[in-house]
């Protein structure tokens, strides 16, 4: 039987699963949403902003491990979509986006809302396509999820001319994939992880470095499991939050520009990493000549091109983490190990030693308590989204993250106005958790608009706006770096948060005392909509502690008293 | 043992590239958008498709250090269009250059010092005579030399390196 390209489109999406579907409809793209709106086969949430789309089915997709799916029209509703894929490639978050674009026989012709979209998603998605004719549409389509998918994950772009929506033609969707130019390494190579294993055994101080491919490949379990076999001690990324679980002995917390010192002073004083899915970010190595200078080095990672792009491994290990860490599991049998418990416990004591603080205040509400607290309040219950800047670091910090996927934040690409749609995402994908949205003053207004998605669905993304009165991070780094000329990062005009989000619909509480944040958490958890907890906190807080800019790991700025 | 950046030789290496990519829309220019994105040095670039298949050999002359060759290649790969990369060490590698010198030169010259370079005289019009000559990328380079200064060249084109495997 044959059907037109758009119903090809909402074929593709129910044959992967999908149960729903963030977007926007516009003119080159209507053919599609006719035939939205003719299925019940996936829900549509149609966001107020196209990037909102994006994030949303991004936020999806970090909390539930599936392709999140995103639909806009050509034009300007394909370029607002581009931060939400930039944020989801920098991260290798799957996800595949579809878009309008205006029809066959106008393309070229800077037709109304043409815009060379494949040109402009080149760079920040994984693979795109402009799809030229209804045949070739249903294997795009199923290419499209499988490359978003596996290998490393990233998001897809589809670009479909309108007409192509309308014509009609066969969809044959069972059809096995055939990519003979892509065939991603899933399984490590047995004599390297041998040899690794070999390595690590005669290590006096070795160290697991966990990054966001531990999440991604959803290896968190089989990554608990060999560091208690071995008893090495583990670091986390930004991006693998939660994968140890916040109380594992083991854990020496996040390391990078503001991480633990004993994460930092672990990095520094290692003679071997165990790299599982992290990149070697900046954030992450500082000072690039000085870091882990006599450190042998194991990296395990899906794509071939981050092994060796920062750093240069002893032991590269091309393959999907789950797998590769299911044979290290099996094959650590084999291997008598150092005993680790002396390089652990002096560890152990860096983190009394300096532990990870702040002073807190009877008169000013201080950031690092709100997230703390609320962490006590809600702990493993919620999900947690995040802006970026200050409150970001301060959640990655002090929220106590004990599982994959609890944490969902901007990491690569360090997008505000990330945190509310990605919520939305959390709370669509995730509906028997609370969302929590951890934000500040500055970010919150960056995607505003879907407070009104969020009431028109239902979504009870709670948002805890750490508000300051400043873009928070840049003041700090003025503050630190500019001899305090602030420059351009006073917001102290402001909203009424409170009244704006009951114009919205929602509900709001201002707080300035712990006692009204317990009870507006407290409200806000039982009211199941959407809302603001505006925290008045702290102005000049500064996040703590911090190796500044192109310094070594162990040249940290630490908390004084 | 020292990990990283200057664990790598430093010293910049001319390479030779082939990539095999599926003949579709919009390849070269992921190819150069790679380049470009990550601010890689392009010499020389030559495309063409591959008799009786459905790809394309591009042929890339890069210079770089290892490790940024070794990106280079990764980074290649990665691409979903891209079959195979071969990074060439030894290679015949050809380049062609036509080049148009006015008519007033002497004819027999012109040929003389094109049969030198394995070149010869391809096409003589009233106003100019064009020359033409296939070899090794550096012979050519000399050949261009010689023919500027000698006979005040009106245009050079190059073909570009197309290269082979020994």
């Amino acid at each position: 039987m044959k059907i037109n390209g758009a119903r090809m489109v909402i074929e593709a999406i129910r044959h992967e699963g999908v149960d729903v579907v963030f977007g926007y409809p516009g003119g080159a793209i209507m053919n599609v949403y006719d035939e939205i709106y003719k299925q019940n086969h996936f829900q549509h949430i149609l966001t107020r902003h196209e990037q909102a789309a994006i994030h949303a089915a991004d936020g999806y997709s970090r909390a539930t491990g599936k392709v999140g799916v995103a639909i806009v029209t050509s034009g300007p509703g394909f370029t607002n979509a581009v931060t939400g894929l930039a944020t989801a490639y920098m991260d290798s978050i799957p996800m595949v986006v579809i878009s309008g674009q205006v029809p066959t026989s106008i393309i070229g012709t800077d037709g109304f809302q043409e815009i060379d979209a494949v040109g402009i998603s080149r760079p920040c998605t994984k693979h795109n396509y402009l799809v030229q004719n209804i045949e070739e549409l249903p294997r795009i389509l199923k290419e499209a999820f499988y490359v978003a998918r596996s290998g490393r994950p990233g998001p897809v772009h589809v670009d479909i001319p309108k007409d192509v929506t309308a014509t009609m033609g066969d969809f044959d969707y069972e059809k096995e994939i055939n990519m003979p130019t892509y065939k991603p390494t899933t399984k490590g190579n047995k004599r390297q992880i041998k040899k690794a294993l070999e390595a690590i055994a005669q290590a006096k101080k070795p160290l697991i470095y966990v990054g966001g491919g531990a999440v991604l490949s959803n290896a968190f379990v089989d990554i608990r499991e060999f560091a208690k076999k071995t008893n090495i001690p583990v670091v986390e990324t930004l991006m693998a939050r939660g994968v140890m679980g916040a109380d594992n002995p083991l854990l020496m917390g996040m390391l990078g520009m503001h991480g633990e010192y004993s994460a930092n002073m672990a990095m520094y004083e290692t003679d071997l990493i165990i790299s599982l899915g992290a990149r070697f970010d900046d954030r992450v190595t500082g000072r690039l000549d000085q870091f882990a200078k006599s450190a042998t080095i194991v990296h395990v990672d899906v794509d071939p091109a981050s092994i060796g792009k920062i750093v240069v491994p002893h032991y590269p290990i091309v393959g999907d983490l789950k797998l590769v860490m299911e044979d290290l599991n099996e094959m650590v049998h084999d291997f008598e190990f150092n005993d680790y418990a002396s390089w652990v416990s002096r560890l152990k004591e860096y983190q009394k030693e300096q532990p990870l603080r702040f002073v807190d205040s009877d008169e000013v509400i201080k950031p690092q308590w709100v997230v703390k607290r609320t962490g006590e309040l809600l702990g493993y219950k919620a999900i947690v989204t995040t802006d970026v800047g200050q409150h970001q670091m301060w959640t990655a910090q002090f929220y106590p993250f004990d599982f994959a996927r609890q944490f969902v934040t901007s990491g690569g690409l360090g997008t505000m106005g990330f945190g509310l749609p990605a919520a939305m995402g959390v709370a669509r994908g995730k509906e028997d958790k609370v969302s929590i949205n951890f934000t500040g003053d500055g970010s919150i207004l960056m995607n505003i608009q879907e407070l009104m998605t969020c009431v028109e669905y239902k979504l009870p993304v709670i948002n805890i706006i750490l508000n300051n009165n400043y873009l928070g991070m840049v003041r700090q780094w003025q503050t630190m770096f500019y001899d305090d000329r602030l420059a351009e990062t006073d917001l102290s005009t402001q909203p009424d948060f409170v009244k704006l989000i009951e114009a919205f619909g929602g509900v709001g509480y201002r707080v300035s005392t712990k006692e009204q944040f317990d009870e507006a958490l407290h409200k806000a958890v039982e009211a199941k909509k959407v809302a603001f907890i505006e925290v008045i906190v702290d102005r000049r807080e500064n996040v703590l502690p911090m190796v500044p800019n192109g310094h070594a790991l162990n040249e940290m700025h630490l908390l004084k008293d | 043992m020292n990990n990283f950046n200057h664990y790598y030789d430093s010293i910049e290496t001319r390479r030779v590239i082939s990539v095999i990519v599926i003949n579709e829309d919009s390849v070269l220019s992921r190819i150069v958008g790679l380049f470009s994105a990550r601010g890689y040095n392009i010499d020389s670039l030559t495309v063409a498709p591959i008799p009786d298949s459905e790809y394309s050999r591009i042929t890339i002359v890069t210079v770089g250090s290892k490790r940024v060759i070794d990106q280079i290649v990764k980074q290649l790969n990665k691409l979903i269009p891209v079959l195979k990369v071969n990074e060439h060490s030894n290679v015949i590698e050809k380049d062609t250059v036509l080049i148009k010198i006015p008519i007033d030169q002497n004819l027999s010259d012109v040929a003389a010092l094109a049969a030198a370079y394995r070149g010869s005289i391809q096409n003589v019009t009233e106003d100019a005579i064009v020359v033409s000559a296939t070899d090794e990328p550096s012979r050519i380079m000399n050949f261009i030399k010689v023919i500027q200064k000698r006979f005040h060249p009106l245009e050079i084109v190059r073909s570009g390196v197309v290269a082979m495997e020994r």
